[in-house]
C-alpha cells in the first residue's frame, strides 16, 4: 500500500517536466518548418558579411577610401532626402485635403493619389525620357521618384486621418484655437508616425531604386554596384558597395519599424463614427484644384500620355512573337517564385501568428530582411554566391532556378504579411476545439488551419507573383543568358532610346502593376472619406 | 465510472497565482456548476482539465486514470466555448460530426441536433444562425463524440437575457438527456444555481465551498460566499439554545452561544399582520415581486423581497422571520 503510494507520487513527481520537455519540442517541429524561409532570408546578408570580412579590411578601407564612394554617397543621400521630404509634403497635403477639408471629388482625388503606385518607378522613368530625350540627372530623377513615391506616404496617413477621432479636432476648435493651431497642436500628432513612416518608406525605395535613376543617368549606390560588377567586373569594388548599401538600408527599414510601432500601438478607432468637421477652403479652392491637377498631371498625365503615344508607334514596329516570349518567360518565372514563396512563408506566416515569444518575432524580422534589400544587392550576392561555391556555381550558375531564389528572398516579405494576417483571423480557438473533439496536430492543419488561411495564401501568392513581374535589377544580374523579360527588354530598349520598341512592354507592367493596386484601391473604398 | 477527480491543482503565470491548490470531484453523469467572480482562475481550472493549459501541479483524473499528461485530443473531454467558435467554414452537419469516426455518423449527429433541439439544421452554415442556434450547436458538437466529461465556459454570457434562460434551460436538459458528465463555469449566481446539481463555488484560486444549490444559498461557508451568491441580509443577533434575539424579534439560529452576525435572505423577512415594528423607507418595484427597505428601531435597516402588492414607502408594517438564519462569527 505504502510502495504504491511512493510510486504513484514518484510519476507525479517526474510527469510534469517530462510534458514541459514534450511540448517544447512540439514547438520546437513548427518553428523547424520555417527555418527554410530564415535561412533564404538570410543567404544574401550573411554571405555579403562573410565575403567582405574575407575581403579583409584593407582592401575594404581602400574602396571606402576612393572619392567615388562619397560621390555616391552623397548622390544617394541628396536623392532620397529631396524625395523623401517632397513625398513627406505633398503626401500630408493631399491626404488632408482628401480626409478634412470640403474638397469637391475627394474620391477621385484619393484614388489620384493612390494610383502612381501602379506606375514602376523605371516606367515612369521611361515615359518621361521617352518625352523629353534630354532630360536626365538629379532634379529630373527627384521629380520622377517624387510623383511615383508620394502615396506612400498619402496612403497611411489619410488611413491614419480617418482613424482620428473627430472630436479631439472640435474640442481644440471649442477650446479657441484657428484650424492653423489645431491642425499643428491636434492633428498632426495624431498622425505623425504613420506619416513619418510612410516617408522613410519613401527613403527605402529611393535606395533600393535602380530602373528608374539608371534610366535618367544618375549614378546613385545601385547604378554603380551594378556598373562595377557589369562593365568593370570590378568583384571588391561590388561587393563593398552592396555591404554599406545593405547597412544603410538595414538602418532605415529599423527606423521605420521604431516609428511604425507606436502608430500601431495608439491604434483606435474613431469612437462616433462620426464625420470630421471639414475645414473650408473658401477662396483657396482653385489653388487646391490647380495644384491637385498639377501633381496629377505629372504622376498620371505624362507616363500615360508618353505611353499612348509611343504604343502606338510601336505596335507596328514591335515584333508580336519577341512580346509574347518575354511575357510568357516573366509569367512563367513569377509563377514559380510565387510557389517558392508561399511554400516558404506558410509555416512562418503561422508560426508569427500562433506565437508571441522573442523566437517567432525575431523569425518574422529575419523574413522580413528582404525588404531592406535592394534588388541589386540580393542579386549580386547570390550571383557571387554561385561563383565562388562550385557545386552551386555547377548546377545553377545563371539558371532559373537560381533567379528565381532570388525573387523569392526579395518577396518573402510581401507573403509573410498576407498569410499572417489572415492566420491572426483564425481564433486559436477553433485549433482548441478541434482538439478536443480528437484531431491532432496533422489534421488540425489540414481542416482547421489550412481552410481558413487559404485566402490569405492566395492573396500572397498574387502579390508576389505580380510584383516578380515587373523586378528588373536582380532579374538583370541572375537572368540565365538569353532569357528576356517584361522588364529586362523595356530596360534594354530604353537604353538604346528605341522609345516605340520599348512602349508595348512598358504598358503590359502597367497592366500588371495595376492589378494588386485595384485590388489595394477595393480596401481603400471601403475607407472612403 | 468516469468520475472527474481534481486533486491539488495549481497553476500559476508569472507571479500570478490563477489557480491554488483547487480540489474537485464531479461523479459520473453529474452537472457541476463552477462559480466565482471574474478572475478567480475557473477558466484557467478548466482550460488545465481540457489541456489547454498545463498545470504547474496537481493532478487530474478521468474515471480513476490520470490524464493530465494527456494532449488535448487524446482526452475525451468535449468543450463548449464562450462564443460558441464553430467552424465557420463548415457547415452545421459538419461541425457536429467533426469529431466523429466510421459509420453511424449521420446518424449521431441527426440525434445530438434533435437532442439540442435544432433536427434538419445539417446544411445551414454558421454565419446562418442566431447566437442561441450557435450555443446550442456547438454544445452538439461537444457532445457528438460522447466524451467522458464536456466543459462549457461560459456558454451563454453573449446571448441576451431573454434568450439565456430558454437556452439555458435546453443544454440542462440536452446533457441530461445525453446522460452526459458536465461541468458548467460560469460568474452567474442565477445560471448556477438554476441548472446544476452541485456548485462548486470558487473564490482566489480555490474552491471554498462545493455543495447542492440549495445548501450553498441557505448555507453558505463564509460571509463573502453569502454575499456572492445572493442577496444578503445581514443583522446581528445574541444567540443562546438554538434562538437569536434580534431588532426583528426572535430568530431560530444554530451556533454557538454568545453575540454572532446572522444571515438571512430577503424573502425571509415577511411582511404580515400585527403588531407593526418597522417602517417602509424605499421600495424599488420590478413588476414580479419588490425589493423594501425596512427601518427598524435603533436605526437598523433591513431588506425584504415581497411578492405580489408592495406597501407604501412611510408605512408601517409588522416584519417577522420564515426559517432560520445562518450564524457567521461576528
Amino acid at each position: 500500500m505504502r510502495m504504491t503510494s511512493t510510486a504513484h507520487r514518484d510519476r507525479a513527481a517526474t510527469s510534469p517536466p517530462g510534458r514541459a520537455l514534450l511540448r517544447r519540442a512540439g514547438s520546437a517541429a513548427a518553428w523547424l518548418w520555417c527555418l527554410p524561409a530564415v535561412a533564404a532570408a538570410l543567404v544574401p546578408l550573411v554571405y555579403l558579411t562573410w565575403r567582405t570580412a574575407e575581403a579583409g579590411g584593407a582592401a575594404v578601407l581602400e574602396q571606402l577610401a576612393r572619392p567615388r564612394l562619397a560621390q555616391m554617397t552623397l548622390n544617394t543621400l541628396l536623392l532620397s532626402g529631396a524625395v523623401t521630404i517632397s513625398c513627406l509634403v505633398i503626401g500630408t497635403t493631399t491626404a488632408y485635403l482628401v480626409s478634412r477639408t470640403d474638397l469637391r471629388a475627394r474620391t477621385a482625388v484619393h484614388l489620384a493619389a493612390s494610383l502612381p503606385l501602379a506606375v514602376p518607378t523605371y516606367v515612369a522613368a521611361f515615359a518621361w525620357r521617352a518625352a523629353f530625350p534630354d532630360a536626365d540627372g538629379f532634379w529630373i530623377s527627384a521629380l520622377v521618384l517624387t510623383v511615383s513615391s508620394f502615396p506612400y506616404v498619402h496612403l497611411p496617413v489619410a488611413a491614419a486621418l480617418m482613424r482620428t477621432d473627430p472630436a479631439l479636432e472640435e474640442q481644440s476648435r471649442i477650446l479657441g484655437d484657428g484650424p492653423w493651431r489645431t491642425f499643428f497642436k491636434v492633428t498632426l500628432r495624431q498622425i505623425a508616425p504613420a506619416a513619418v513612416a510612410g516617408a522613410l518608406l519613401c527613403a527605402l525605395y529611393v535606395f533600393h531604386d535602380f530602373g528608374a535613376v539608371s534610366i535618367l543617368r544618375y549614378e546613385t549606390f545601385t547604378t554603380a554596384i551594378y556598373s562595377a560588377w557589369k562593365l568593370g567586373f570590378d568583384r571588391t569594388g561590388a561587393l563593398v558597395l552592396s555591404t554599406a548599401l545593405a547597412a544603410l538600408a538595414l538602418v532605415l527599414l529599423t527606423a521605420e519599424w521604431a516609428a511604425a510601432a507606436p502608430g500601431r500601438r495608439a491604434r483606435r478607432d474613431s469612437a462616433s463614427g462620426r464625420e470630421p468637421t471639414r475645414l473650408r477652403l473658401r477662396r483657396t479652392a482653385p489653388l487646391a484644384y490647380l495644384a491637385l491637377a498639377g501633381l496629377t498631371a505629372l504622376s498620371l498625365g505624362v507616363p500615360a500620355w508618353s505611353l499612348v503615344r509611343w504604343t502606338l508607334d510601336g505596335v507596328s514596329t514591335a515584333d508580336p512573337a519577341e512580346v509574347w516570349a518575354a511575357a510568357w518567360t516573366s509569367l512563367s518565372l513569377s509563377a514559380a517564385a510565387a510557389a517558392l514563396t508561399v511554400a516558404l512563408v506558410v509555416p512562418v506566416g503561422l508560426y508569427a501568428a500562433r506565437h508571441r515569444s522573442v523566437l517567432a518575432a525575431a523569425t518574422e524580422r529575419v523574413v522580413y530582411l528582404g525588404y531592406a534589400l535592394p534588388g541589386v544587392v540580393i542579386g549580386l550576392s547570390l550571383v557571387f554566391l554561385a561563383i565562388n561555391v562550385d557545386w552551386i556555381y555547377e548546377r545553377f550558375y545563371q539558371s532559373a532556378p537560381l533567379l528565381v531564389f532570388g525573387y523569392a528572398v526579395m518577396l518573402l516579405p510581401l507573403g509573410a504579411g498576407a498569410v499572417k494576417a489572415s492566420a491572426a483571423q483564425a481564433s486559436p480557438q477553433l485549433g482548441q476545439v478541434a482538439a478536443s473533439l480528437g484531431a491532432g496536430p496533422v489534421r488540425r492543419l489540414a481542416t482547421i488551419t489550412l481552410p481558413l488561411t487559404a485566402p490569405g495564401i492566395a492573396a500572397g501568392a498574387a502579390l508576389v507573383f505580380l510584383t516578380a513581374m515587373k523586378e528588373l535589377p536582380a532579374t538583370l544580374l541572375l537572368r540565365p543568358a538569353g532569357t528576356e523579360t517584361l522588364a529586362t527588354r523595356l530596360w534594354t530598349y530604353t537604353d538604346i532610346a528605341a522609345f516605340s520598341a520599348a512602349a508595348p512592354y512598358a504598358t503590359l507592367i502597367v497592366v500588371v502593376s495595376a492589378v494588386p493596386i485595384w485590388l489595394l484601391g477595393r480596401r481603400i473604398g471601403r475607407l472612403r472619406p | 465510472m468516469s468520475e472527474l477527480r481534481i486533486e491539488g491543482l495549481r497553476k500559476t503565470f508569472g507571479d500570478t497565482v490563477a489557480v491554488d491548490g483547487a480540489d474537485l470531484t464531479v461523479a459520473e453523469g453529474e452537472l457541476v456548476a463552477v462559480l466565482g467572480p471574474s478572475g478567480c482562475g475557473k477558466t484557467t481550472l478548466l482550460r488545465c482539465v481540457a489541456g489547454f493549459e498545463r498545470p504547474d501541479a496537481g493532478s487530474i483524473a478521468m474515471a480513476g486514470r490520470r490524464i493530465d499528461h494527456l494532449p488535448p485530443q487524446a482526452r475525451r473531454v468535449g468543450v463548449v466555448p464562450q462564443e460558441g467558435a464553430l467552424f465557420p467554414h463548415l457547415s452545421v452537419g459538419r461541425n457536429v460530426g467533426y469529431g466523429l469516426r466510421g459509420s453511424g455518423r449521420a446518424g449521431r449527429v441527426a440525434e445530438v441536433l434533435e437532442l439540442v433541439g435544432l433536427g434538419g439544421y445539417e446544411r445551414r452554415m454558421p454565419h446562418e444562425l442566431s447566437g442561441g442556434q450557435r450555443q446550442r450547436v456547438a454544445l452538439a458538437r461537444a457532445m457528438a463524440p460522447r466524451p467522458e466529461l464536456i466543459l462549457l465556459d461560459e456558454p451563454f454570457s453573449a446571448l441576451d437575457a431573454g434568450l439565456r434562460q430558454s437556452v439555458r434551460g435546453e443544454v440542462a436538459a440536452a446533457l441530461r438527456a445525453d446522460g452526459a458528465t458536465a461541468v458548467l463555469v460560469t460568474h452567474d449566481q442565477d445560471e448556477a444555481l438554476s441548472m446544476v446539481e452541485r456548485v462548486a463555488v470558487m473564490r482566489e484560486g480555490r474552491i471554498v465551498q462545493f455543495a447542492p444549490p440549495a445548501e450553498v444559498y441557505r448555507f453558505p461557508v463564509d460571509p463573502w460566499t453569502a454575499s456572492f451568491v445572493g442577496d444578503a441580509v445581514w443583522l446581528d443577533g445574541d444567540v443562546a439554545a438554538g434562538a437569536a434575539s434580534t431588532v426583528v424579534g426572535e430568530v431560530a439560529a444554530e451556533g454557538p452561544d454568545g453575540p454572532a452576525r446572522l444571515l438571512l435572505r430577503p424573502e425571509q423577512l415577511r411582511l404580515g399582520e400585527g403588531e407593526p415594528n418597522a417602517t417602509v423607507s424605499e421600495v424599488e418595484y420590478f413588476g414580479h415581486d419588490a425589493l423594501v427597505t425596512l427601518a427598524f428601531a435603533g436605526g437598523v435597516r433591513l431588506r425584504s423581497r415581497v411578492l405580489g402588492g408592495a406597501p407604501a414607502a412611510g408605512q408601517r408594517v409588522s416584519v417577522a422571520v420564515d426559517g432560520a438564519a445562518r450564524v457567521f462569527a461576528p
